[in-house]
């Protein structure tokens, strides 16, 4: 868990702050400190989609992705479960049939 | 502390004869005596802002001395273009139409949209119609992530999330429609010495919906102060064609028809309006929950939308930033 939280703190300090290390605690929210937009969210779920094998579907909550604790927890929920390296899939969700 | 004691969704009603002359004085100071130029240029896209704009531009300067320039393009609905000569016609005034196709086709437009569309999706192609959209955000605490919609030539239709680098392909590549035209606005705007008027409202305004350069740009916004149910208002008093006020808002941008709840806001218009006003004046999601027809957790949720969205769009409404002021200009 502690490299899975490395990992993500390491993504998020680079992308996101700028290498500006000393900043981000890792139960401050993303949102409150205005650092990740809707555009960050979708970069977010790619790196973990690719980082971490898993496949994340309609799971984007402030619950689940908005520090760096959450996220850890989120990801190391989804490897416990039945987690594919195989079915990472790149944007897509499951096709709905939309009215 | 609320300074409104009866929260009604009447709250945004105004005294619409006394605003319009207001407005009227305003558009006549800044042209005239503060950017000292000779009239007012607009695009019409008819919709009901940029028609409330061109009725008030024109009642105010003129009609010799207010343009109107159609634009539509490959994706813009057919009624655009004929409900803006009906303000042309309404209003007679000088209107110009210049297809942006060709330039749009020039720049790639279509061709890199649809190839970030692609991305996503391998099978659109000739035929595909598409839009993109935001999840329910108002029943749940969720993100503001975009899916696309496409619809097949034969009608199915399928709905995919975007990943970072399509939606962004995607709003890089659409911003050249709003930029385009604002290009062409400024060029009648130099050929006749005019100002070029946006036509943006308060919810648009406050909260930058809005293309940076694109639509977000002009020299002045008769209507930014006004919430979208008060430009309703205007356009009843002013006498806007009917047709025009009875048209749902539309993004006229994408080729499947998109709301513009559907894409930018997480409500109907009236009900963002007072969610907006509600908030900037201090009043609690309780007090104002009723009013709206929600409950108070989602009013909650709007408010932090808001805030959530002024936040992220600190870009879209920044000036150039200098290294050191130049106090002189």
């Amino acid at each position: 868990m502690e490299q899975i939280k490395q990992e993500i703190r390491n993504f998020v300090v680079a992308n996101y702050l700028f290498n500006q290390e000393g900043v981000l605690g890792n139960d401050d929210s993303f949102m409150d400190l205005g650092i990740i937009d809707s555009t960050g969210i979708l970069e977010l779920v790619s790196f973990l989609q690719e980082k971490f094998g898993i496949e994340i579907d309609d799971e984007l909550s402030p619950e689940n992705l908005d520090s760096v604790n959450r996220l850890t927890r989120f990801v190391s929920r989804k490897l416990n479960g039945n987690a594919d390296p195989s079915s990472i899939s790149h944007g897509f969700m499951p096709e709905e049939n939309v009215a | 502390m609320s300074a409104i004691c009866a929260v009604t969704p009447d709250l945004l009603k105004l005294d619409a004869a006394a605003e319009v002359e207001r407005i009227e004085n305003r558009i006549r100071e800044i042209v005239f005596q503060q950017l000292k130029r000779k009239g007012a240029v607009l695009g019409v896209s008819g919709g009901i802002d940029s028609t409330v704009t061109a009725f008030l531009c024109a009642r105010a300067l003129g009609k010799e001395r207010t343009k109107i320039i159609f634009m539509p393009e490959k994706d813009s609905s057919s009624d655009s273009l004929r409900l803006g000569r009906q303000v042309g016609e309404a209003l007679g005034v000088e209107a110009f139409t210049e297809d942006i196709a060709p330039i749009l086709e020039a720049c790639r437009c279509y061709e890199r949209r649809d190839a970030a569309i692609r991305s996503v999706v391998p099978e659109y192609g000739e035929g595909y119609k598409s839009k993109i959209v935001l999840p329910n955000l108002i029943d749940d605490d969720r993100y503001a992530v975009f899916s696309v919609v496409v619809q097949s030539p034969s009608g199915e239709m399928k709905k995919v999330r975007l990943t970072a680098k399509a939606y962004l392909g995607i709003l890089a590549a659409t911003n050249f429609k709003q930029r385009v035209r604002k290009m062409l606005e400024y060029h009648y705007a130099d050929l006749f010495a005019f100002a070029v008027a946006g036509t943006p409202n308060r919810l648009e305004y406050d909260q930058a919906f809005f293309v940076k350069n694109g639509d977000g740009s002009a020299d002045f916004k008769p209507i930014a102060h006004l919430f979208k149910t008060q430009v309703y208002q205007l356009a009843e008093y002013l006498g806007v064609p009917r047709e025009i006020q009875d048209r749902p808002p539309t993004t006229d941008t994408y080729s499947l028809e998109q709301s513009q709840d559907e894409f930018y806001f997480a409500l109907p218009h009236a009900q963002m309006d007072l969610c907006l006003y509600a908030k900037n004046q201090g009043m609690s999601p309780a007090e104002i929950a009723d009013a709206v027809g929600l409950d108070e957790q989602q009013v909650e949720r709007v408010y932090a939308m808001i805030d959530s969205k002024r936040k992220a769009t600190y870009y879209l409404q920044a000036e150039p930033q200098l290294i050191e002021p130049i106090d002189e200009v």
